[in-house]
């Protein structure tokens, strides 16, 4: 009965293109962030905050990345572990060469270093599609890996072969990076900054970018004849795809575990936020966090669960269970709803429209 | 399934493609000095690769059965191959002779096989080729848990007895010979002898002329009257079956434990190099891959800082897909609007 937008007029074209065009919608996502930006630092404790919040913002900003290649472009990548790593070490070169530099514009550049790398390996994709070219970025996922694990140029000659975040302020006296950093400023940061740039993403794919995107995804002979360029709309969906994971991953080295070797950037990791994208939905800014909070909550619930109920069990039983309840999750979840939660998401609120009537 | 391929253009290009890497080998090794070459040594680590090579194609052409079969990508290709050999050692630890470990773990791998039909792929049919993709990474998650949680986790010795003395040829040729490890001759030749008789189970069968055309044609297959849910259990067992030799042989050599699992990534190149649906490319892009990965490491490796082979396949095959989309042998890709 609350959610209805009967009587909501839209008198300009800005009113009808908002992203939000249902009031109830704004005051839900304004109650959400003032909740997410007030009371959840007022509230939260630590292991909250670094445990759970911290990696679910990390993992949607790379899920959203993902989700733009993907999800949107139809170009299906393996190589997020990689892209990921590039964004950590080309941070890590950046804050320790230039150490005036703002932290923010630290993680900008490495986005950016990360987006040519990407173009790097994307160009492959004008030529193969599909599975073929899923292995072919693999091929980046290695390779990148392997580079930054074999030169220690990219972790400054130490020899343990980590990086560790050197500290840094967002604004004086607020660290972020390092090991002053509170874990309230670290969230209070990450989240204005994914909220950000989710907005960015979000407007990308409503925009010309995005409707290129989504017809080559579609079918891109048919997207070519009627006049998008395939060069343009792929090269600049692997871009700006690798532009938001090689943030992520910077941000992950910096902020979520503040040190990192270069093995932590396995193919696992690329496999994880396939995982948030298919489970959030495919083609889907909300589905990106959403499939994050999922993946991120379902490894300690399950864990906790586990324990809960016979705290004698052995840690190696307690991994192999949750190996097979993970898959067979993500079997159900497919057969059950192969687009998502964000479908799902969607789904309620159409029922939520209509109710109490049945059409 | 089993397409003749030109043979003539093959038996030219090969001998002169190791002859003129040889010889760039050569040159290189005269314009810098820590650059070591010698032609006995470069056969012997071409033969270790091609050999190397036949394992990665047993585990492709496990991939390259169910993909024709049913376009399933099928990720947990790998996890079969260690989930057979993990059974097999547990039964053979049972104390069962190897053999009837062999036949019981078979056994396993097609109630696998009805399994993964049954609750996976029935529910899942006519949905996209990234959701049946992501059920076979799914499925690898439940066969790896499953597999260690019945088996264990540790590091097992997979023993059947095949002989493991490293052996010397062709002594007349080259200077002392070349070092030819016996265990890996004997898993080519096990491998060789696997896909001739999956070439006559194809051929000659009444289920392998179904299998083929369903892999024709699904939609014309189902209309004569091929029961396409059957096809596909026996694919999977096939393939199954296949994972189990691959994992025996894997395993003998390495031990079975979880890395195998991770095997399956190094046959995704030789599968984008050979074609996703032809056999003969499985085999031949193993080889390649087998024997490319290895020259290239042992002589260039060291230049760029070595363990090159967990990336050069991946690259050899990127570009070589460049230029050829649809790898060696693959179908031709024909779009239409």
């Amino acid at each position: 009965m609350l959610y209805r937008e009967a009587g909501q007029f839209k008198t300009d074209y800005a009113a009808d293109q908002a992203i939000f065009p249902i009031l109830q919608d704004r005051i839900f996502l304004g109650v959400f962030l003032l909740i997410a930006l007030v009371a959840i630092p007022l509230l939260a404790n630590e292991y909250w905050l670094s445990t759970i919040l911290i990696p679910f913002l990390v993992f949607s900003l790379a899920a959203i990345g993902l989700n733009l290649l993907t999800g949107y472009c139809g170009q299906l990548s393996l190589g997020t572990g990689g892209f990921m790593a590039c964004g950590a070490f080309f941070a890590f070169k950046l804050a320790t060469a230039f150490p005036d530099l703002h932290i923010a514009v630290v993680f900008l550049l490495a986005g950016l270093g990360t987006a040519g790398v990407g173009i790097l390996f994307g160009i492959p994709s004008l030529r193969i599609k599909g599975f073929y070219l899923a292995v072919a970025t693999l091929a980046a996922q290695f390779f990148l890996v392997w580079v930054f694990n074999k030169f220690p140029w990219w972790v400054n000659y130490s020899s343990s072969g980590v990086i560790s975040a050197p500290a840094r302020e967002i604004v004086p006296g607020f660290f972020i990076t390092g090991t002053q950093a509170s874990p309230v400023t670290k969230y209070v940061f990450l989240l204005v900054f994914v909220a950000i740039l989710a907005l960015v993403a979000k407007n990308l794919v409503r925009g010309k970018m995005g409707r290129s995107w989504m017809a080559i995804r579609d079918m891109d002979i048919a997207a070519e004849i009627v006049g998008i360029r395939p060069l343009h709309a792929k090269l600049s969906a692997f871009a700006i795809s690798s532009f938001f994971i090689g943030i992520a991953g910077a941000l992950w080295a910096f902020i979520y575990t503040g040190s990192v070797e270069a093995l932590a950037f396995q193919i696992d990791r690329s496999f994880q936020v396939l995982f948030m994208i298919i489970i959030g939905g495919l083609g889907s800014i909300l589905g990106s966090f959403l499939g994050a909070a999922f993946i991120v909550l379902l490894p300690i619930f399950l864990n906790n669960t586990m324990l809960a109920v016979d705290p004698s069990i052995s840690t190696a039983i307690v991994s192999h269970i949750e190996f097979m309840i993970f898959g067979a999750l993500i079997i159900l979840f497919l057969i059950v709803e192969p687009h998502g939660l964000a479908r799902l998401w969607q789904i309620a609120k159409e029922k939520l429209r209509l109710w109490p009537f049945p059409y | 399934m089993i397409a003749p391929i030109a043979l003539v253009p093959w038996l030219v290009a090969v001998p002169v493609a190791i002859a003129g890497i040889g010889l760039l080998f050569q040159f290189f090794a005269g314009l810098v000095p820590s650059f070591f070459f010698a032609w006995g040594y470069y056969f012997e680590v071409l033969i270790a690769g091609l050999l190397q090579g036949v394992m990665y194609s047993l585990v492709a052409l496990g991939f390259v059965l169910i993909f024709k079969a049913s376009s399933i990508f099928n990720f947990a290709q790998g996890s079969m191959a260690l989930f057979a050999a993990l059974s097999m050692v547990g039964f053979m630890e049972m104390g069962l002779w190897w053999p009837i470990a062999f036949i019981i773990s078979a056994g396993v791998m097609v109630l696998v096989a009805v399994v993964i039909e049954r609750v996976v792929l029935r529910p899942l049919v006519n949905q996209d080729h990234i959701i049946l993709f992501m059920a076979t990474i799914g499925i690898f998650y439940i066969l790896d848990g499953f597999g260690q949680m019945l088996w264990g986790s540790d590091v097992k010795v997979l023993d059947i007895g095949i002989p493991r003395e490293p052996m010397f040829a062709l002594g007349a040729i080259f200077e002392g010979g070349i070092l030819i490890n016996q265990y890996d001759f004997v898993a080519a030749l096990t491998g060789g002898v696997l896909v001739a008789a999956l070439a006559v189970f194809f051929q000659y069968t009444r289920t392998g002329r179904a299998l083929r055309a369903v892999a024709d044609d699904h939609q014309a297959a189902l209309s004569v009257g091929i029961p396409l849910k059957t096809i596909w259990v026996i694919v999977w067992a096939v393939a199954g079956i296949v994972a189990l030799v691959a994992g025996i042989i894997w395993g003998g050599k390495a031990g079975v434990q979880f890395s195998l699992a991770l095997i399956a990534l190094k046959a995704l190149p030789v599968l984008i190099l050979g074609g996703f649906t032809s056999i003969p490319g499985a085999i031949i892009g193993g080889l390649i891959i087998g024997a490319g990965e290895q020259v290239a490491e042992v002589f260039l490796g060291h230049f760029v800082g070595g363990a090159i082979q967990d990336w050069f396949a991946y690259m050899l095959a990127l570009i070589f897909l460049v230029f050829r989309p649809q790898g060696l042998f693959g179908e031709r890709i024909i779009e239409r609007v």
